[in-house]
């Protein structure tokens, strides 16, 4: 994707939430579309099963506005988290421009989240991204559950993030740490333009 | 004169609405990089809705940024004043001089400007001289430009090159966050749904709402009980009608129901505004990044030109909106200046003085660098080398001309450090230039530069073509790269003030670095009229040799040689008595033996001694005469050692006349007039 098109002067980001199941990316997506005002958000696109699973994905277009004289629009997709629909994942991580990984933090969520980490390395690699070069960062979704329950930031990090980028502690319901993660990584994605890495 | 940026003033106290975000952005973009993204950053808004705040903020961030950075704060009526006390006191060009070392020039309430037309050309004046060296300056005023009255016509230009935006009221939502954030700051709790309140009040300027909070402080302080919303509308303006929405809930007491206006659409507990929040950030960010190319060639024009480099070429690009490839424009820009460095290497090595000319810092105009190097190249063609036809081999030793070969060889052996210079004084034909290209012939074989060999007036006769040229230095860079300089007839520069001006020079250049100097003269140096004191000393000053008449074994050898060149044999009689002849230079020997040995062939005999008489003094074959040494012969009328007959006065013969120094007075004369 052009992140930056200098003729049109227009900047668009596609920035996917990544996960494994249940680990709240539309409940992400959701927060942000609750607080964006009317005129700057397009129609959230949701496909979703009955029993309110991501089947194929969400997509939130934002509209920024005119900053610095261009036109910048942020795309917000989530991949479905069941590890069934890869090919959806494939599909919707094609020409991301950031991924935010968002984690569930109860411990006994610790293998589908290792799993799904893989599962995005594997498709990256597969389109020929190196996972080193993209912008990532983690949110480690659920904090606020009893604490024998989840694992903390920290303990987090030690099992997913051995790269060391940002991660954010979340709770995705309430809106803790979603803004956060969402700035986090818009930021890591603008500012690869300095590299001239993304601009068309 | 100059306020202190009040330390309260920052950015992270000012809060960000939709009717300020831009300026702000564009003020934190300035502040990253002053000078480069908006200059100048105009800034309007009526009073009351954060302009100082705005500027002082600038301020406060750039200097965090850049602790050197000049940052100065001013009104324009401190601008003002404190320039007509300059001017009153004499001192206005150091009052400029002052803001012109300025990086930062935060000027607040320019509006004042109206009717001023004096200050209006001083701040025209200083606009253009701050952008001209990349300073930042931020004006800030009550109205845009064009609004205000009588405004010179061309700093409204200036203004419009830059950035003008405004600040706008703050809306329902701003206004809360301020009201919460102050009130924070004073640490003071009101009931939930007060401050909202107040913000739904039709005040739209930032400092009467802080005049309405602090009444409510007040109020608060001196009661019992928390004030409530309804009564918070009341203190501070019953008059002022609510224009919220009906999101706005009068609450009763202090209910803790009471809902804030406008609520966010999820969670009471939620920040007001973070979709705003991160607008901002990411505003800021893209600014940044999006003109991170600009913050780039602006680094690199201050780089540049602090390198003494031009860097039009560059400026141009900031005035563009789209540069399809900056980077590769930088890459482009630093190849160019590298080049120019190595074509500058190159002339430094031909040419000298030229390194540091205009055409080597413009990378805009490699063309004209070029050239300058191919006229340094043009001019650098090897002085004139010694001849290689004068030999050491070849000249002929002998004790007049003892010392003088000493010095040569000592010169030859160690250039530079033990006769320098070394002078060769002697008369024509004393074997002077022989000399001197022989010893030059013996120091090019030892040195890889070039040894220049050459006479006074050919040296002259450059500096005339070079001055011609306008190439004198060039010209002048030949010689100063010379391994050794060696001057043939130095007395011929008498009275040629450049020449000897810029062998003066030479002089001085090739001492310091131990090079070898040689010059010859003809005329003793005491002797020499003409020639500046300055050289003369400094040639005296070095060792100063003489060529006297060869001797007879001088002679001898020489005759030997030059016959045995030539005809494969040597008589001995003819050589002692050619040798015998006393001749005062090495040039006339040469001279009477060619003129035998021309009689010789063209008589088809073989050179020798009466034919010597005959041709040399014009005694007829016959008998046998006096001893060769002792002659005295007369010789045929109007005949002469030189060989060119001169009329004759009627046949007279006069042994009188027939003198030896008579005719050797006259050889002088023509051989020195020839």
């Amino acid at each position: 994707m052009s992140l930056v098109n200098f003729t049109a002067r227009e900047i668009t980001c596609k920035i996917v939430y990544y996960g494994p199941g249940r680990s709240g990316k539309t409940t992400n997506l959701q927060y942000v579309y609750g607080r964006v005002p009317e005129s700057r958000r397009g129609r959230m696109v949701s496909l979703a099963t009955q029993t309110d699973r991501t089947l194929f994905f969400d997509f939130l277009p934002l509209e920024l506005g005119s900053i610095s004289g261009f036109s910048t629009k942020f795309q917000l997709y989530t991949v479905p988290g069941q590890s069934y629909y890869n090919a959806t994942r494939k599909l919707v991580l094609q020409s991301a421009d950031g991924v935010v990984f968002v984690a569930d933090s109860q411990a006994r969520r610790f293998d589908d989240n290792l799993e799904s980490l893989q599962n995005l390395q594997d498709n990256l690699l597969a389109q020929g991204v190196d996972i080193r070069q993209l912008p990532v960062v983690f949110q480690y979704n659920k904090q606020d559950l009893p604490r024998d329950l989840i694992l903390t930031h920290e303990e987090m990090d030690d099992a997913l993030n051995f790269r060391s980028v940002h991660s954010f502690a979340g709770d995705a319901l309430r809106g803790t740490g979603v803004f956060e993660t969402l700035r986090g990584i818009s930021e890591l994605v603008l500012k690869r333009l300095a590299s001239g890495a993304a601009v068309g | 004169m100059t306020v202190t940026l009040n330390p309260l003033y920052r950015f992270d106290t000012f809060v960000v609405g939709s009717a300020n975000r831009l300026a702000v952005t564009a003020a934190k973009a300035v502040a990253e990089s002053p000078g480069t993204v908006y200059n100048p950053l105009f800034i309007y808004a009526r009073p009351g809705l954060g302009k100082t705040h705005l500027l002082m903020g600038l301020g406060h961030a750039a200097r965090a940024i850049d602790p050197a950075l000049q940052v100065e704060y001013l009104t324009l009526d401190e601008f003002v004043e404190a320039f007509h006390a300059a001017i009153a006191a004499g001192h206005g060009e150091a009052y400029r001089k002052r803001f012109l070392d300025v990086d930062l020039l935060l000027v607040d309430d320019v509006q004042f400007l109206t009717h001023r037309r004096e200050m209006q050309a001083e701040l025209l004046r200083l606009t253009d001289a701050l952008q001209t060296t990349n300073r930042q300056i931020v004006l800030t005023s009550d109205r845009p430009p064009a609004e205000i009255e009588a405004l010179d016509e061309r700093l409204i230009r200036r203004f419009a090159g830059g950035l003008i935006i405004d600040v706008a009221a703050p809306d329902y939502e701003t206004r809360v966050a301020i009201l919460r954030r102050k009130a924070e700051e004073r640490r003071v709790s009101f009931a939930d749904g007060v401050l909202e309140a107040i913000a739904s009040l039709d005040i739209d300027n930032v400092r009467e709402l802080l005049g309405a909070l602090n009444r409510l402080v007040a109020f608060q302080a001196v009661s019992d009980r928390l004030v409530d919303a309804e009564q918070a509308r009341g203190l501070v303006g019953g008059a002022a009608g609510s224009r919220g929405s009906g999101a706005v809930v009068s609450g009763t007491g202090a209910a803790p129901g009471a809902e804030p206006a406008a609520p966010p659409p999820r969670g009471p507990a939620a920040p007001p505004d973070e979709f705003s929040d991160f607008l901002t950030e990411i505003s800021a960010t893209v600014a940044q990044q999006v003109d991170a190319w600009r913050t780039q060639i602006g680094a690199a024009i201050l780089r540049w030109e602090g390198e003494g480099y031009r860097t039009g070429r560059l400026q141009k690009l900031l005035d563009q909106d789209v540069v399809p490839d900056p980077a590769q424009a930088l890459r482009d820009f630093e190849c160019d200046v590298q080049r120019l460095r190595d074509l500058e290497a190159e002339t430094a090595e031909l040419a000298a003085d030229l390194v540091g000319s205009a055409a080597f810092r413009d990378p805009g105009d490699l063309a004209a660098a070029e050239s300058l190097l191919a006229r340094a190249r043009d001019g650098a063609v090897a002085p004139a080398a010694p001849s290689p036809l004068w030999r050491m081999d070849d000249w002929v030793e002998g004790p007049s001309a003892k010392v003088a070969l000493e010095a040569a060889r000592t010169v030859m052996k160690e250039p530079g450090a033990r006769y320098n210079p070394l002078v060769i004084v002697g008369g024509g034909g004393a074997g002077k230039t022989h000399l001197l290209h022989a010893i030059g012939n013996a120091l090019a074989e030892r040195s890889s530069s070039p040894v220049a060999c050459l006479g006074a007036p050919e040296y002259t006769g450059e500096l005339i073509e070079a001055i011609d040229r306008d190439a004198v230095g060039i010209w002048r860079s030949r010689y100063r790269r010379v391994a050794a300089f060696l001057l043939d007839d130095v007395h011929l520069i008498a009275d040629t003030d450049r020449t000897q001006d810029e062998l003066f020079l030479l002089y001085n250049v090739l001492l310091e670095s131990d090079r070898q100097m040689i010059f010859t003269s003809a005329v003793p140096l005491a002797e020499l009229r003409g020639l500046e004191p300055r050289l003369r000393t400094r040639l005296e000053g070095g060792l100063v040799v003489e060529l006297t008449v060869p001797d007879r074994e001088v002679r001898e050898r020489i005759v030997t040689r030059e016959l045995e060149a030539k005809t494969g044999a040597s008589d001995a009689a003819l050589v002692e008595h050619l040798a015998a002849r006393p001749v005062d230079s090495v040039r006339m020997l040469v001279a009477q033996l060619q003129r035998v040995l021309n009689a010789a062939e063209a008589r088809s005999v073989p050179p020798s001694v009466p034919l010597a008489r005959e041709v040399l003094d014009g005694v007829l074959p016959g008998p046998p005469a006096e001893a060769p040494a002792t002659v005295r012969a007369r010789r045929p009328s109007g005949q002469r050692s030189s060989g060119i007959v001169a009329p004759t006065a009627g046949g007279a013969r006069s042994r009188e006349k027939m003198v030896w120094e008579w005719p050797e007075l006259a050889d002088r004369l023509l051989e020195d007039w020839r």
